[in-house]
């Protein structure tokens, strides 16, 4: 097979199959991540004191362990504990379920780790961005009237996704690189694609050169997006972007 | 927007004359301990519809905690706020706003909201607190911001504006929502010499305008001939009340004409390195 063929034939469809996957992991890891980094920051900045050590332990865990750690655990490590509670359930007459939804497919262990990691550095954005509020603008909502939930809403929330947008599409972009993690749980994505081509046809550098393009095209692409949305939110003194 | 009577409950047919009679603001006993010092020791004030009160005295003397028990943004320990005889104690959160709403706070460092344009800063209250139509709030908001001179500021945001047009912006605000009471907190100490004019001049038309007012402030040169009573806090205690006139006179040796020659004294003394003390 001449070079031509190869890229045209071989390599070139197999890395957008690849990106196909890649995205398929990165779009529900990065829409999750946010949401569980809104949901824990505000509740590590605004939340109910019981609730606070709970989430500073998820955070402490996600961020203190290697990702390639906790992606062998939730697929690797998983179906240990699935067989030694099933031990324990099955006597009791509960349907295997229970007990075998701990066994993740390649796909789900891959979106259920990058969504956990993302959402833990998500929310160090978030809460920085919420405690990063004047308290006079509290002091302001509540002395015209405002609840608490109305001043959440309105005068909180603005500044704050305002405030962490920068942080929050830097985490994005960490998490395009870093699903090619997925790999090691077997999901072909992009990095997956690259390296079973490359073996076969020993042709290493040529794979992984032209998946780094497809890796630097796609993160290109979010930091475009991630500017425009900045244009779009920006207000004066708020610290945005300049044009 | 009704209030949760707690106290007093006139008799129907005698509303009208009790509400005479009573003033419009009593702040009864307030006692307030912040960070294990007591801030506030058992004060008490009144204001009638119209007055207007001069609250002066040294820092950390519990003028701006006063405000902020009256505004029950900071509810004191002990004692209790009537506004028009209405108990603001023990009220239930939804009361506590419209409480909140029946008195205006303008604040030291104007404290609008940074995302919003002037215009939006006035008509938010009024959205969402007070559930008028979007284009209502708006036109009422730029009536507000005519009134204080800054209608051709309207879509700025607050970044983009002086101290001073802040300060008017966030009386505007505090207008819009029709306050019965407004309280403010130093609305001059964080400006400039040159925009303090400005602001003081939308403080003489507010009380030209019949704005019962209770104010903290240091501007006493001005406000002296707008107050009824000046109010002399120091160490979280009422020390001295009375008329301008009686207090401020040098010949009275009351603590504040003392604290406002000493005023006086630092603000016309020429410094010079070793000087300062």
């Amino acid at each position: 097979m001449d070079t031509w063929e190869f890229y045209v034939k071989s390599l070139i469809p197999a890395l957008n199959q690849g990106l196909l996957m890649s995205v398929k992991i990165i779009v529900p890891s990065a829409l999750l991540g946010i949401a569980i980094g809104v949901l824990v920051g505000a509740g590590r900045a605004a939340g109910p004191k019981w609730l606070k050590p709970l989430l500073n332990a998820y955070v402490s865990v996600f961020r203190g362990t290697p990702l390639v750690v906790q992606l062998t655990m939730w697929y690797f490590g998983l179906p240990s504990v699935s067989r030694w509670l099933g031990g324990y359930l099955g006597p009791l007459g509960l349907p295997e379920f229970t007990w075998k939804c701990l066994i993740l497919s390649p796909y789900a262990a891959a979106v259920v780790a990058f969504c956990l990691c993302s959402g833990a550095y998500q929310s160090e954005y978030i809460r920085g961005a919420i405690l990063s509020i004047r308290k006079g603008q509290f002091l302001a909502a509540e002395s015209l009237g405002f609840t608490k939930a109305q001043t959440f809403w309105h005068i909180t929330a603005p500044v704050a996704v305002r405030r962490a947008l920068h942080g929050c599409g830097n985490e994005i972009i960490y998490l395009i690189k870093y699903s090619s993690l997925a790999i090691i749980v077997s999901v072909m994505e992009l990095t997956g694609q690259s390296k079973s081509l490359g073996s076969l046809y020993f042709r290493n550098f040529e794979c992984y050169c032209l998946t780094a393009l497809y890796y630097l095209a796609l993160v290109s692409l979010a930091t475009i997006i991630l500017h425009l949305i900045e244009k779009k939110l920006e207000i004066p003194g708020l610290g945005q972007a300049k044009a | 927007m009704s209030l949760e009577l707690n106290k007093v409950a006139p008799a129907v047919g005698a509303e009208s004359e009790t509400k005479r009679s009573q003033p419009l603001l009593e702040a009864n006993r307030i006692s307030k301990t912040l960070g294990g010092k007591l801030i506030l020791d058992d004060v008490s004030l009144s204001l009638d519809r119209g007055q207007r009160k001069i609250l002066i005295g040294p820092s950390g003397g519990g003028k701006s905690t006063l405000l902020k028990c009256i505004h029950f943004l900071n509810p004191p320990d002990k004692g209790d706020v009537f506004l028009d005889g209405k108990s603001a104690k023990d009220m239930s959160q939804s009361n506590i706003s419209a409480f909140r709403q029946e008195i205006g706070m303008i604040f030291q460092d104007f404290n609008l909201f940074d995302h919003l344009t002037a215009k939006d800063n006035v008509a938010i209250a009024l959205r969402k607190v007070k559930k008028q139509p979007k284009a209502a709030a708006r036109a009422r908001a730029m009536e507000e911001l005519d009134k204080v001179g800054l209608s051709d500021k309207a879509e700025l945001y607050p970044a983009q504006l002086s101290g001073g047009q802040k300060q008017r912006v966030s009386i505007a605000r505090a207008m819009a929502m029709e306050p019965k009471l407004m309280l403010l907190d130093e609305p001059t100490s964080a400006l400039d010499p040159e925009l303090i004019g400005e602001v003081l001049q939308v403080i003489a038309d507010l009380a030209q305008g019949g704005m019962t007012m209770l104010m903290v402030t240091h501007q006493l040169d001005f406000v002296k001939h707008l107050t009824d009573e000046i109010i002399f806090m120091e160490n979280g205690r009422i020390v001295e009340q009375g008329n301008p006139g009686v207090l401020l006179d040098a010949q009275s040796n009351s603590r504040t004409s003392l604290f406002c020659a000493k005023l006086t004294q630092l603000s016309s003394k020429k410094w010079t390195p070793g000087n300062f003390m």
